[in-house]
């Protein structure tokens, strides 16, 4: 391993922290750093929905994706059907019929690892919501460096000189992988190595998420 | 009776016959519906494609426009995709701004064409910092039913394949761009994807090529692409019922031989066209 982050080695996460119940008026908020990447979270719900939007067996979940600058595009829009659909995926949305769920996430800096940043915030939020969820999820993402090195929980840098890019979100009661997003090209034995780098980083976060709460609120 | 059964119980009914491992539609469960591709449907555009799945249509037609590079990549062209969904498709769909998905379907096309590195954006230059070329594909969906990301790739793969550039030089008088010759030259297309759509039925089975009923039963869809060189260049699973490794493996086998299938057919498509 030749390109060492001077925080941490490369099969390392980078220091995480996070905070719940930082907002007042949402149902649920958090916020949640990965090194200098941080996202905050805010939930609503289970409150009223609007009429065309709703379902009569199971809760409207939204996602609203605001960046740090600018309007939401179409990557945006991408990156809001990916969380809810994650999110949809772990949350007993059957138990809260006709009602809305609202998710906002709003990037507050991004220094790589942006979208498994913002499933773990979302995680965090749902949790102190006390929204029903069947398990909880984590998310990392790795790159693999153009000789083949990888790299967990990549800086924006460490992303620009990737030659691969890939995010997974694992569930905490098989630790099987529920949502994969990738960018780039690599080989099916790269991206089963990633799997498994992801994992075990996934499996521990999953494992103690309040944990990780408690010792930065000490 | 069965289509009183269907319509009240439509997920029993899909599991009474994936219980045979057959589709209500006939197909096995790995099975992809029949592909027809027809190259050249548009002649007033640059290059055009039109792709049938089954009932899915996508016709991806591309027009190229000459622009100025930006200045920190004065060498480079721009190739801009767009998905369109219109009400003539499907009833889901209303008419207004693009819908979510067909938002989503756009993201996930320019990622896969910007990750295969597809077109090399410098064959696209005519004068460095001065004139550029840009292509616009849009992608229109004629008929919804389900899989149209593996169509919208197809058919954009064909019509890219498709292209036709004239020759264009910039005048060093008038600093304003001619036609050199008539003739128009093809564009190479450096990498060629295709992607491959299952769904994942009851947390466990996974089918191949869903329609849009499919779709809507499902637990979860994965979209595999891999391109000729024995690669992937995307695995998307947005969510949806976890996969397990063997799952994944066969999803990835099954997508490469897919692959191969789509890039004979195209290559056999070109070759019945220039005789």
């Amino acid at each position: 391993m030749t390109s060492q982050r001077a925080d941490c080695g490369n099969l390392e996460l980078r220091s995480q922290s996070c905070e719940q119940n930082l907002l007042s008026r949402p149902d649920g908020s958090a916020t949640y750093c990965q090194g200098d990447t941080s996202v905050i979270v805010a939930v609503y719900g289970p409150a009223e929905v609007k009429q065309s939007k709703e379902f009569l067996d199971k809760a409207t979940l939204e996602v609203i994706f605001k960046p740090k600058v600018g309007i939401p595009g179409c990557s945006e829009k991408f990156q809001e059907r990916l969380i809810r659909n994650t999110c949809e995926t772990i949350v007993l949305t059957a138990l809260h019929p006709r009602s809305s769920i609202n998710i906002i996430i709003q990037v507050m800096h991004n220094a790589g690892s942006l979208l498994s940043c913002c499933v773990n915030s979302t995680c965090m939020a749902l949790l102190d919501a006390g929204l029903p969820m069947s398990c909880l999820v984590a998310a990392v993402t790795c790159s693999l460096s153009c000789d083949g090195d990888i790299i967990l929980d990549p800086t924006s840098q460490q992303e620009k000189e990737a030659k691969a890019i890939l995010t997974f979100v694992f569930e905490s009661r098989d630790n099987e992988i529920i949502t994969s997003n990738t960018h780039g090209i690599y080989s099916i034995k790269q991206y089963y190595s990633c799997v498994e780098a992801c994992r075990k980083y996934g499996f521990v976060s999953c494992q103690s998420p309040l944990g990780t709460t408690n010792t930065v609120e000490q | 009776m069965a289509a009183d059964f269907k319509t009240a119980q439509p997920v029993e009914y899909y599991r009474q016959f994936l219980k045979k491992d057959v589709r209500p539609d006939g197909r096995e469960l790995g099975e992809i519906r029949s592909t027809i591709v027809n190259i050249g449907s548009i002649s007033t555009a640059e290059g055009s494609a039109l792709v049938k799945l089954g009932n899915t249509t996508v016709i991806c037609g591309i027009k190229a426009e000459l622009c100025t590079p930006t200045n920190d990549e004065p060498k480079k062209g721009f190739v801009v995709p767009n998905v369109d969904l219109p009400p003539l498709c499907s009833p889901r769909f209303r008419p207004g701004p693009p819908s979510e998905q067909a938002q989503v379907v756009s993201q996930f096309i320019a990622d896969v064409l910007k990750d295969s590195k597809m077109v090399n954006h410098e064959d696209l230059c005519i004068a460095e910092g001065k004139i550029v070329w840009v292509l616009y594909c849009d992608m229109m969906c004629l008929d919804y039913d389900g899989n149209v990301i593996d169509a919208c790739i197809i058919s954009l793969l064909a019509a890219l394949r498709n292209v036709a550039l004239p020759s264009i030089e910039v005048d060093e008088e008038t600093a304003k761009p001619k036609l050199t010759s008539s003739t128009s030259s093809t564009m190479t297309v450096q990498s060629l994807p295709v992607s491959t759509s299952f769904a994942i039925f009851d947390n466990s089975i996974l089918i191949a090529d869903p329609t849009n009923e499919e779709e809507n039963l499902a637990t979860g869809v994965v979209t595999v692409v891999t391109n000729e060189c024995g690669e992937l260049c995307a695995l998307h699973k947005p969510g949806g019922s976890s996969l397990s490794e063997s799952q994944i493996q066969e999803c990835v086998k099954r997508s490469f031989s897919r692959g191969d299938e789509i890039r004979k057919l195209l290559d056999e498509t070109f070759n019945s066209l220039d005789r």
